[in-house]
């Protein structure tokens, strides 16, 4: 039995702590890049649900006198229908920009997994290091989102609406995690993004129920809805804040965004694994 | 006497059909400078992303630091220092903090990252860039910078890819030097390099790789008494005479290699051999006498040059 040279010995103590808190170091990266485009990361939180709420949420709303919805107590205001949608499409849309360019960048234009590939860090670790970076990014907007709905009078009960934010941030998982799993395939940008935002997010964005109840869709478009991250959290947060009555019941649409976002994690750590381990 | 740092037997990396490295044994002792020497394809980089435990080998053993890659990734990275041949530096970052994110990949406390990088920006002479963009930095200093940050974690093996290409002669220069430097300090270097001068500065020992296998291995100097003479004479005769000269010069020198530009004559005494030239009435358009390099051992072996 020959004794563990100094050399090996310090290897397995230099990975320990790496081993164990190497995606957290990721994020730690990736949360201090954002820094570069903070302010625009600021802006567009507090600006978008700004825009959005003051056009839609009181300017369209002032025109619609018929109920679209109706809550736990009947028929609900306009602006409290629409605005769970908007936090979640909000969110949605943070997840598009982050798991899109960025893993791109990191992949081939500024390859910077594969520096933190060449250290202790493992891909899987890389890959869950990204995912809580846009997480916080997405929380942050998700929360502003939901501190100027209550400003604006868009959430029926304030207490349980408070998990919106949380809802948020699945919906965007559950369309951004399948999102990175594709974009870390990639190792040209052919303007595939380009066709993600224009013909997948912007039509989830129109058909899921965001701006009128699904069932008022014809039913040969309401499948969109049903398999849209976006519908799903809609109905979540509007069930948070007014309750609802009849439709699916508030767990299903919950599985379905966990289901989605699973199955999009596991995806994309072996697609990191695959292209930094070939 | 402490084992080697890194030993390679029968080490083979297959992508489909085709074996980029094919067989390869090395060992690398503590405190070495050893290189990897050929030209572009060889399967350099790839033996250096399975020594750096980022890609797994089809069969043979490889241990770094005692440790086997396929099972013990991570701990072998801890103690690497990886300078890639594409810079991958995050130029959404500012220098100094470069440095920093990529100590806390090790687990490093921040305070540490941050005094070590402030050494590290003094070697690697930019300390009045902490505060700059990446993207501001000339190409050499961008190599200076990942140097630095591949040191971040004190490695024990520092591993380099091409770590002067594209950079002109006075940045390459500057490099070197800080290179060597590190040598002195015991770092052991495991770098590739297709170019023979890079070699012969920094390597005390290199193996000559083409079509993934091992073609020679030994110091720079030994290679060159080995695999050639000790001058050579060029000559350029223009590219639809270069041949019937060196039909004319068959004998006359040890070996004879006829290039596309030029000839090229191997012998101990190149003055004597130049005089014989115009005794035989060969005029060519230029001459020049100088000493072997790797180059010359690379084509002795291959029949190709190495840079084409």
């Amino acid at each position: 039995m020959t004794t563990t040279e100094p050399m090996t010995q310090a290897a397995l103590q230099g990975a320990e702590r790496p081993r164990r808190f190497g995606a957290l170091y990721i994020a730690e990266h990736q949360v201090r890049a954002m820094r570069a485009y903070g302010w625009t990361i600021v802006i567009s939180s507090v600006g978008n649900p700004l825009v959005y709420l003051l056009g839609i949420g009181l300017g369209l709303a002032a025109f619609i006198d018929q109920p679209v919805a109706n809550g736990a107590d009947g028929p609900v205001d306009y602006v409290l229908f629409v605005a769970p949608a908007l936090l979640a499409s909000a969110a949605v849309g943070v997840a598009t920009e982050e798991f899109t360019y960025v893993v791109m960048a990191g992949f081939k234009w500024r390859r910077i997994f594969w520096g933190m590939n060449a250290s202790p860090v493992s891909p899987e670790q890389i890959c869950t290091g990204l995912i809580l970076s846009v997480a916080a990014r997405i929380l942050f907007t998700t929360v502003v989102y939901y501190v100027l709905m209550l400003a604006f009078g868009a959430v029926g009960n304030p207490w349980a609406g408070a998990a919106m934010p949380l809802v948020g941030l699945l919906a965007g998982l559950a369309f951004g995690l399948p999102l990175l799993a594709y974009s870390a395939t990639l190792t040209e940008d052919g303007g595939q993004f380009a066709v993600v935002q224009r013909f997948i997010f912007t039509p989830l964005f129109l058909f899921s129920g965001t701006f009128y109840p699904l069932d008022s869709v014809p039913v040969g478009l309401q499948w969109i809805g049903w398999i849209s991250p976006l519908w799903h959290a809609s109905e979540l947060g509007r069930d948070l804040s007014y309750g609802t009555s009849g439709g699916w019941p508030w767990w299903s649409h919950l599985l379905v965004l966990l289901a989605m976002a699973g199955v999009g994690g596991v995806l994309a750590r072996r697609t990191f694994v695959r292209r930094l381990r070939g | 006497m402490s084992s080697p740092v890194i030993v390679a037997q029968g080490l083979t990396k297959t992508f489909g059909t085709l074996n980029a490295v094919d067989g390869i044994d090395f060992e690398v002792p503590a405190g070495e400078s050893f290189g990897l020497l050929g030209p572009n394809g060889a399967g350099k980089s790839t033996t250096m992303r399975m020594v750096g435990a980022v890609s797994s080998r089809s069969a043979g053993t490889l241990r770094v630091l005692g440790l086997d890659p396929d099972t013990h990734g991570p701990e072998i990275r801890s103690q690497l220092g990886v300078v890639p041949q594409d810079d991958n530096l995050d130029t959404e970052l500012r220098v100094r903090d470069n440095l920093i994110v990529y100590g806390r990949y090790f687990g490093i406390p921040r305070r540490t990252c941050a005094t070590r990088a402030d050494e590290l920006l003094a070697f690697a002479q930019l300390e009045d860039k902490a505060r700059s963009k990446v993207d501001d930095l000339s190409g050499g200093m961008k190599r200076r910078l990942t140097i630095a940050r591949a040191l971040i974690n004190e490695p024990r093996i520092l591993m380099l890819d091409e770590p002067t290409t594209g950079l002109d002669p006075q940045a390459r220069h500057v490099l070197w030097d800080r290179l060597f430097r590190l040598k002195e300090r015991g770092t052991t270097l495991v770098l590739t390099t297709h170019y023979m001068d890079e070699a012969e500065q920094l390597c005390d020992r290199l193996v000559v790789v083409d079509h993934g296998r091992i073609m020679a291995e030994g110091s720079p100097s030994a290679l060159i008494r080995q695999y050639s003479t000790r001058e050579v004479v060029e000559l350029r005769f223009g590219s639809d005479h270069n041949a019937g000269a060196a039909q004319r010069l068959e004998g006359a020198a040890q070996r004879v290699e006829v290039l596309p530009d030029r000839v090229l004559l191997y012998t101990d005494d190149g003055e004597r051999l130049l005089e014989h030239v115009a005794e035989i009435g060969l005029h060519p358009t230029t001459s020049l006498v100088r000493r072997s390099s790797l180059e010359d051992v690379f084509l002795r072996m291959t029949g190709r040059s190495l840079i084409e």
